[in-house]
């Protein structure tokens, strides 16, 4: 645990818990972003360049784009007037959180012996990921790239229609 | 000789890191290069800058800057004295906290595509596996800082622009990513070294390019235009449309923050440029073998300057599009050319060597070009246009 591993972290904690806590929609989405850099940062650190790009790339650069378009467009980058930082449904919210965390925790603490007891670091370059993805995993590839590809021209086709009503 | 010339600044480098003891070695050569890329690209900008004046003001009959200095060449300088001595002000209702750090964020994505960017032989920051991808992910932070640009000044010019300014950057990063795809697909690898080292090879002379294939070709038109829609340059820079938005998402900034967007902007066009250079047009290696003797740094900044002047060409050549001919051109006409630019490219590699492969590949793409081309046309109204809001 290094130096550069705290203030990492601190940033992403921090970034983390001021999306929550900010009132400013916009603000939340900006600081949900900074968590999403932070965790690209922490899978560089242990040496996962793909995944940490990959998480930059699509994370920082896609999905924080996507949650600032969708507050822009329905207006929700006004700062409500409430002052209140729970809202009156919070033991939904808290209940839905603890599922939530179940889960994974459950899973994670189902797999195999979750303190690995190996001293060297696994070597994984960019080239063995694509190797697998095209040779053990190409049917989990395909079916994820089948189920974009309808998504785009779903988008396509939900775009297409306004126009065509537009002219009739 | 040849060799020294060569390697230049690498030798130099060694050189002066030779003056300290071993264990400070590794840190004070990478904050040497670190030093050089920050300082290097912003003189680059200055020439490019006085470029673009003078080059536009030539392709437009009028002079350009020619007051400072002989022949105007002192212009950067004085623009520099006069952003940073200039007031700074912001608006009254803007977000201070996130109108500071928009500037900061777009300067340090676009510098940070540099660390990984082979400028000549062994002269690259970072040799990692993945570097093309960390280029693009350094490039997709910018979008964030446009918009945070945009949304902080409370203008709605300035949320227009950067709303413009985000949606492109985003339809166009698609076909910009899909037309780089082919070279990984060709070299094997993401690592733009390996990319240059696979480029850098001559038959009769000639250089083994990848823009001198049918499916380079493609790949490289696609990516110009892309690249040109991904830095806002013209004729697709409606992000900061004068007539319509007064100057987009940095219309509230003022002082050096406007000069940092500047700045930005440029440097983005430069770390693009490089990109390109690097996939399509070799890298540093020479245009012909018989060159090789010229050092191969020079190469590099010679194609990348060369691309900036292409870029100042185009903007002084066509006129800027409207926002939904852009969004029609990237997704009904770019994006198909790349996808199928996808497939040619694989049929390259299994077809195997000879003559076949180069008339398959060719007609593919020259038909594919032909044909959607001419829907596009057809279906395409021209005429005047009806307004939907505003009649």
């Amino acid at each position: 645990m290094s130096f550069v591993f705290y203030v990492v972290a601190a940033l992403t904690l921090a970034g983390a818990l001021s999306a929550v806590l900010l009132k400013n929609l916009v603000h939340c989405a900006l600081a949900v972003s900074i968590a999403f850099a932070g965790l690209a940062l922490f899978f560089l650190q242990l040496d996962a360049e793909f995944v940490g790009f990959a998480q930059f790339l699509v994370y920082v650069g896609a999905v924080a784009i996507l949650v600032v378009f969708a507050i822009l467009l329905t207006r929700g980058s006004e700062t409500p007037k409430k002052t209140e930082i729970f809202s009156r449904t919070w033991l939904t919210g808290l209940a839905v959180a603890g599922a939530i965390f179940a889960v994974p925790a459950w899973a994670v603490l189902q797999a195999a012996p979750w303190m690995i007891h190996t001293t060297e670091k696994p070597a994984v370059t960019v080239q063995e990921i694509g190797n697998a993805l095209m040779g053990r995993y190409v049917l989990p590839l395909e079916i994820v790239a089948l189920l974009l590809t309808a998504a785009l021209i779903g988008a396509v086709i939900v775009a297409m229609h306004e126009k065509e009503g537009r002219n009739s | 000789m040849i060799e020294k010339a060569d390697q230049i600044f690498v030798l130099l480098l060694h050189w002066l890191v030779g003056f300290l003891p071993a264990s400070w070695q590794h840190v004070a050569s990478t904050i040497l290069c670190v030093a050089t890329i920050v300082l290097l690209y912003p003189a680059l900008f200055a020439i490019a800058v006085l470029l673009e004046r003078k080059g536009l003001g030539r392709m437009q009959n009028r002079y350009g800057p020619n007051r400072v200095g002989p022949f105007g060449i002192l212009q950067p300088v004085a623009d520099g004295i006069k952003s940073l001595t200039k007031e700074d002000i912001v608006p009254f209702r803007a977000d201070a906290l996130v109108h500071f750090i928009a500037p900061l964020v777009l300067v340090v994505a676009v510098f940070m595509g540099f660390a990984v960017m082979p400028m000549g032989r062994n002269m690259v920051l970072v040799d990692m596996d993945a570097s093309l991808l960390f280029f693009f992910a350094m490039g997709a932070s910018t979008e964030l800082s446009v918009f945070m640009a945009g949304w902080s000044s409370r203008n709605k010019y300035s949320l227009l622009g950067a709303m413009r300014a985000v949606a492109q950057m985003i339809s166009y990063e698609v076909p910009l990513l899909l037309s780089s795809v082919v070279i990984v697909m060709m070299t094997g690898s993401l690592s733009l070294v390996k990319m240059v080292e696979a480029q850098n090879q001559y038959t009769w002379g000639l250089p083994h390019w990848y823009v001198f294939t049918p499916w380079g070709l493609a790949g490289f038109v696609m990516f110009v235009i892309a690249s040109m829609a991904e830095t806002n340059r013209s004729p697709f820079d409606l992000p900061e449309g004068e007539s319509e938005i007064v100057a987009g998402y940095f219309t509230e900034y003022s002082g050096f923050k406007f000069a940092l967007f500047f700045l930005g902007e440029y440097v983005g066009m430069f770390g693009i440029a490089g990109l390109g250079t690097t996939l399509f047009l070799g890298g540093w290696s020479a245009p012909l073998a018989a060159l090789s003797v010229v050092p191969s740094w020079i190469w590099f900044f010679g194609k990348v300057m060369l691309w900036i002047c292409f870029f100042i060409w185009v903007r002084g050549t066509l006129p800027r599009l409207r926002q939904d001919q852009l969004m029609n051109f990237a997704w009904k006409f770019v994006l198909p050319m790349t996808l199928v630019n996808l497939v040619v490219a694989a049929l390259w590699r299994f077809m195997g060597e000879g003559l076949l492969r180069w008339i398959v590949c060719t007609a593919i793409v020259v038909v594919a070009y032909a044909a959607m081309g001419r829907v596009e046309m057809r279906r395409e109204r021209l005429g005047p246009r009806s307004y939907r809001y505003a009649e």
